[in-house]
């Protein structure tokens, strides 16, 4: 085949990494103060700031409260400098709704809604550079076409709680590709709940330290 | 805007402390809060900064991109500015609610910008009524903790001292006329900021005016004056803004102090932009890793 191939012939891509590596994480907890949470996440150049309001009371119209679980309300917007074309909008395009829906979904499943009747969790996510997904294709692989699959799962209990897939794909090869999303999001949860225990325990110090002094 | 419900009692404690020129962070009235500023901190922009005053967190990405000039000014280049609210900074800001912020805040920098003594336009055109560079000015407000305009002027001044624009090459061949644009990194022209505002919002509180002010003290006040003012003490725009009112001798006293405010604010962020510069290559890029 002409032009470049997804994989030489030695097995590595084009930025130098095996099929199965993701690109370096970095990740850091309460960037914003007025937020009842928030984190920034670096993998590679791809760059997400996330806020999370609540649980609080819902807003707007009354009506949206459910009576035995949490209303999920997600936005994700796109910062207009963000991709390599200037963007006219930061939401509203498809790209943007699209990944609103795959975040509520996702978090629908993640979060014990129903330990917050009739209140609204609020989950903003920022994305200041060209996102990708968690399984984790640079821009240019994503560019090329081929078949993708984006899974999330729950990593104690193994359970999948979001699944996609864009292209076609070989029924045979389905599993395989599935076994290493999986492995993916293991690989990122790790990194991830280090982080988590990292930032709680330096809190929790910090509040320690406070106790003692006050 | 973003605004914080005080009670009574807690505006009359902040109206005295004002008074006696001692706020309740401990700042007297003229005083700035702690900034954090970076550039070149997003890589696929042209020029980029992030500013971190107190809780207020703002992020500008400058992408430069060639095109037509405007029919009415055949010769120079342009700006164009953009603001975008996040949710993340209030939910309030979810969907099209940041809207109506998010246009006060750009009509008020294309304002401060549009004197034509602010930027060398006309560098930027290369050929007259065909080419000119247009500066995409996108400012990504992430966290409200008062002072909104000017840490966004700031930010801009910022994102613009770090923008680069690579050089381009004109060839001219009978009808065609052939551009190359340079793809070298190094090989990029700068623009000169010396003359851009910031804007200085002077806000009126109890008898007294203030700077910078927190969202609690915002929430004491019923009128402001915000103005774009220069390194040479020149203003490009001004406005009076809140359902308050201001009485003319007041409004002299705060363009004096904002215009003396406004010289020092810049000469010290001019100061401060060449101090990162000459740290090089060897500069870290922190981002919000901090």
């Amino acid at each position: 085949m002409a032009g470049l191939e997804l994989l030489s012939d030695q097995g590595f891509r084009i930025d130098g990494r095996r099929p199965h590596e993701l690109r370096k994480i970095e990740c850091r907890l309460g960037v914003f103060r007025q937020a009842d949470g928030s984190a920034y996440i670096e993998q590679g150049n791809t760059k997400v700031l996330a806020a999370v309001y609540g649980p609080h009371e819902v807003r707007g119209r009354r009506g949206k409260a459910l009576h035995d679980k949490v209303v999920i309300n997600c936005q994700y917007s796109m910062a207009t400098f963000s991709t390599g074309e200037r963007k006219r909008r930061p939401r509203g395009d498809r790209k943007s709704q699209e990944m609103t829906m795959h975040l509520q979904q996702t978090f629908n499943a993640a979060i014990l809604t129903t330990l917050y009747p009739r209140s609204q969790i609020d989950i903003f996510v920022e994305d200041l550079f060209e996102t990708t997904s968690i399984v984790d294709f640079n821009h240019f692989e994503e560019s090329f076409g081929g078949a993708e699959v984006i899974v999330a799962t729950l990593p104690r209990s193994d359970q999948i709680i979001f699944l996609e897939m864009n292209g076609r794909l070989h029924e045979d090869h389905l599993t395989a590709v599935m076994d290493r999303a999986i492995a993916g999001c293991k690989d990122v949860y790790h990194i991830v709940d280090r982080v988590v225990r990292e930032h709680v325990s330096e809190r929790s110090a910090a509040i320690g330290s406070e106790i003692n002094n006050g | 805007m973003a605004d914080i419900i005080l009670s009574e009692a807690e505006k009359i404690f902040i109206v005295h402390g004002i008074q006696d020129n001692f706020r309740e962070d401990g700042r007297s009235c003229d005083d700035y809060r702690q900034m954090e500023l970076e550039t070149g901190l997003i890589s696929n922009t042209s020029g980029s900064a992030r500013l971190r005053l107190a809780n207020t967190e703002i992020l500008v990405g400058i992408k430069v991109e060639l095109e037509e000039p405007k029919p009415e000014k055949p010769d120079t280049g342009r700006l164009e500015f953009f603001v975008d609210c996040s949710a993340n900074a209030t939910p309030e800001f979810e969907g099209r609610g940041g809207e109506d912020l998010a246009t006060e805040i750009m009509n008020f920098l294309s304002h401060s910008y549009s004197s034509e003594t602010v930027l060398d336009l006309k560098s930027l055109c290369l050929v007259p009524s065909k080419l000119c560079w247009v500066f995409y000015v996108d400012v990504l407000l992430l966290e409200c903790g008062g002072n909104l305009f000017d840490a966004a002027s700031i930010a801009v001044k910022a994102a613009l001292f770090n923008t680069k624009i690579p050089n381009v090459s004109i060839s001219q061949e009978s009808e065609d006329t052939e551009l190359n644009v340079s793809d070298d990194p190094y090989d990029v022209k700068r623009i000169d900021v010396s003359r851009t505002p910031c804007i200085i919002t002077l806000s009126k509180i109890g008898h007294c005016h203030v700077v910078d002010a927190s969202q609690k003290e915002e929430a004491c006040c019923l009128a402001r004056l915000m103005m774009a003012v220069t390194a040479e003490g020149n203003v490009t725009a001004m406005v009076k803004e809140g359902s308050g009112s201001l009485d003319p001798s007041s409004v002299s006293d705060m363009m004096q102090s904002g215009k003396k405010i406004g010289q020092e604010l810049n000469y010290k962020l001019l100061e401060k932009l060449k101090e990162e510069e000459q740290k090089g290559l060897k500069r870290q890029t922190v981002g919000f890793l901090r």
